[in-house]
């Protein structure tokens, strides 16, 4: 046996848990051994204490033996593709989705996808923010056609049906905050790096279109047609300060994309 | 974002002798960066540090620019019956540039294979072909670091029936046809040993210390079901008197070597990998008596 064919034996006994009998002859002398069990623990415990370190606030909703069982089967079905577990995982929100044992806990998936948005806010490159004073000396002829660029680390969402952000948020606190309940509304969230650290604020169904807006290209006033058009009664100017403030932009550019604009950041 | 390190932490990378270091988590960080311990060093597991940006390099940063660094890779699957990864190779290759580490070190085993990682360190048969295929793994590493690694001896607990060479024999022809330093893990040794039933002495004994560059100390746990019969290697206790024999055993045959210690999991205080630390500059005979180091105010 060739030492392709014999690794490629050999890491589909490792987690799919192939019994010896049914294993490659060359194969089945080792996995019939005690040790065996060791490689087959270890990968699991890697994977799983990857997906728990990576979604603490589904784990902590869900409790660790649930997370466990529901990672056990992640990780048979999606392994990690690439030799490096910091951002392992990303599928993991879509299989809690369609996980059965989930189909009660409604909100699970976005909370995931939320926990989700921290790592990846939390290892994406390091942009400058776009500073409110930027943007605060342009005429408003020129603020309404330009466009602005999203961070980086800037991930954000609307959940209509839940408090997602709310939810999440309690979830991630260390010490664990006393439970509340939220009011049962649909809530979006912003989790972005301004600075070093990841921040989360809670967003608007219109804050959420006009990043929507802005991440497809379009200029400001397109983008606050569109946050009207989804939120009637979002106040533009304040919305836009909010959002500045949170970090969610790294400069902007002009619509003409043959004359960007360079000095408009903050240093970092 | 191009570093330059100063002098100091330049040359503390080349101290002799040789000093301890701490395998380094974020939990750490803040002690890490205020260790006043003379000739401390830091190694850190090349793949968490794979990141665009964020906090995590940012901090590697501060403690590069206090300290000498090790980066420790678990993810190049080197043993691999495939060429290394070209994005994952590349991104070591940056992280060297940034960090201007002090050793680079990999296993003699693999992890990533037809697109799948399985986090650990896998063995192989050690037959001609592997051997061929792992030194020109290991080749072609150092081209595109353009440098030297170390390789390490990994944990055993299979009995494969089709060696053709000895772990020994394997690690040190890998050294002579690449160049590479080897880094001999004296925990995995003694777990080894005891897994598989050979002399863990006689394999200390035996190792060509010549090219040993990096030394590694680490605690195991019993296997669950099968006590101390089945020993893993889990980075997560202090390190076993048996393995502190061993490695007295090793200085007092081939002299000191940068030595870490490795735990991984279980982290105690910083305080408790300080006082293993001072055991091992200890018998680096880098210090006489166990004085208490310096400490964060």
């Amino acid at each position: 046996m060739t030492l392709a064919a014999f690794q490629q034996a050999f890491a589909a006994a490792v987690l799919h848990e192939v019994p010896a009998a049914s294993a490659n002859s060359a194969l089945a002398d080792l996995v019939d051994q005690p040790g065996f069990a060791v490689y087959r623990n270890t990968v699991m415990k890697g994977c799983t204490d990857a997906l728990a370190a990576n979604y603490p606030a589904v784990a902590r909703l869900v409790g660790a033996e649930w997370f466990r069982a529901a990672a056990r089967v992640f990780v048979r079905s999606q392994p990690p593709r690439r030799p490096s577990l910091i951002a392992y995982g990303a599928e993991f929100p879509k299989f809690l989705e369609r996980f059965e044992p989930a189909a009660e806990l409604r909100y699970l998936a976005d909370v995931a996808r939320l926990d989700r948005a921290w790592t990846e806010a939390h290892i994406a490159a390091d942009d400058p923010r776009l500073a409110a004073a930027a943007v605060a000396e342009l005429p408003a002829e020129k603020l309404a056609n330009v466009v602005l660029i999203p961070h980086a680390a800037a991930r954000w969402g609307w959940f209509a049906d839940a408090p997602i952000f709310s939810i999440w948020h309690a979830n991630r606190a260390e010490p664990a905050a006393q439970p509340t309940t939220p009011l049962w509304r649909g809530e979006g969230a912003l989790i972005t790096r301004p600075h070093s650290q990841v921040e989360a604020v809670v967003l608007g169904l219109g804050d959420s279109a006009f990043l929507d807006a802005c991440a497809a290209g379009q200029a400001v006033v397109q983008a606050g047609l569109d946050a009207v058009a989804a939120a009637p009664n979002c106040d533009l100017p304040s919305m836009l300060q909010r959002l500045l403030r949170a970090g969610a932009f790294t400069r902007f550019d002009a619509v003409d994309r043959n004359r960007s604009t360079e000095d408009n950041t903050e240093a970092t | 974002m191009t570093e330059t390190y100063s002098r100091a932490a330049r040359s503390a990378c080349s101290a002799t002798p040789a000093h301890a270091g701490l395998g380094l988590h974020p939990q750490h960080y803040a002690d890490a960066l205020h260790a006043e311990a003379t000739g401390i060093w830091f190694e850190v597991h090349a793949e968490n540090y794979m990141v665009a940006g964020g906090p995590r390099l940012s901090w590697l940063h501060t403690i590069r620019e206090r300290h000498p660094l090790s980066l420790h890779g678990v993810g190049l699957s080197l043993a691999a019956d495939t060429d290394p990864d070209a994005d994952h190779l590349q991104a070591l290759r940056s992280l060297v540039d940034r960090f201007e580490p002090l050793l680079v070190s990999e296993h003699l085993a693999w992890s990533f294979f037809d697109g799948t990682y399985l986090p650990d360190l896998l063995p192989i048969p050690r037959t001609s072909a592997a051997l061929t295929r792992v030194a020109a793994n290991i080749a072609r590493t150092q081209d595109v670091l353009r440098r030297t690694i170390l390789i390490e001896n990994p944990s055993h607990y299979l009995q494969f029936p089709d060696h053709a060479f000895d772990e020994i024999e394997f690690l040190t022809e890998l050294s002579r046809r690449t160049g590479c330093g080897l880094l001999l893990d004296v925990n995995n040794v003694w777990v080894s040993a005891n897994n598989l039933g050979f002399d863990s002495d006689a394999y200390i004994d035996a190792f060509p210390g010549d090219r040993v560059e990096e030394i590694h100390l680490a605690g195991h746990t019993l296997d669950p079901i099968h006590g101390k019969n089945l020993l893993i290697d889990s980075h997560d206790a202090p390190i076993d008197e048996q393995v502190w024999r061993l490695y007295q055993r090793l200085i007092d045959r081939i002299g000191p070597r940068p030595t870490l210690i490795e735990r991984d999991d279980n982290l105690p205080g910083f305080d408790a990998l300080l006082r293993e630390w001072t055991r091992a500059e200890q018998v680096l005979g880098t210090i006489e008596n166990p004085t208490p180091v310096a400490r964060r105010t």
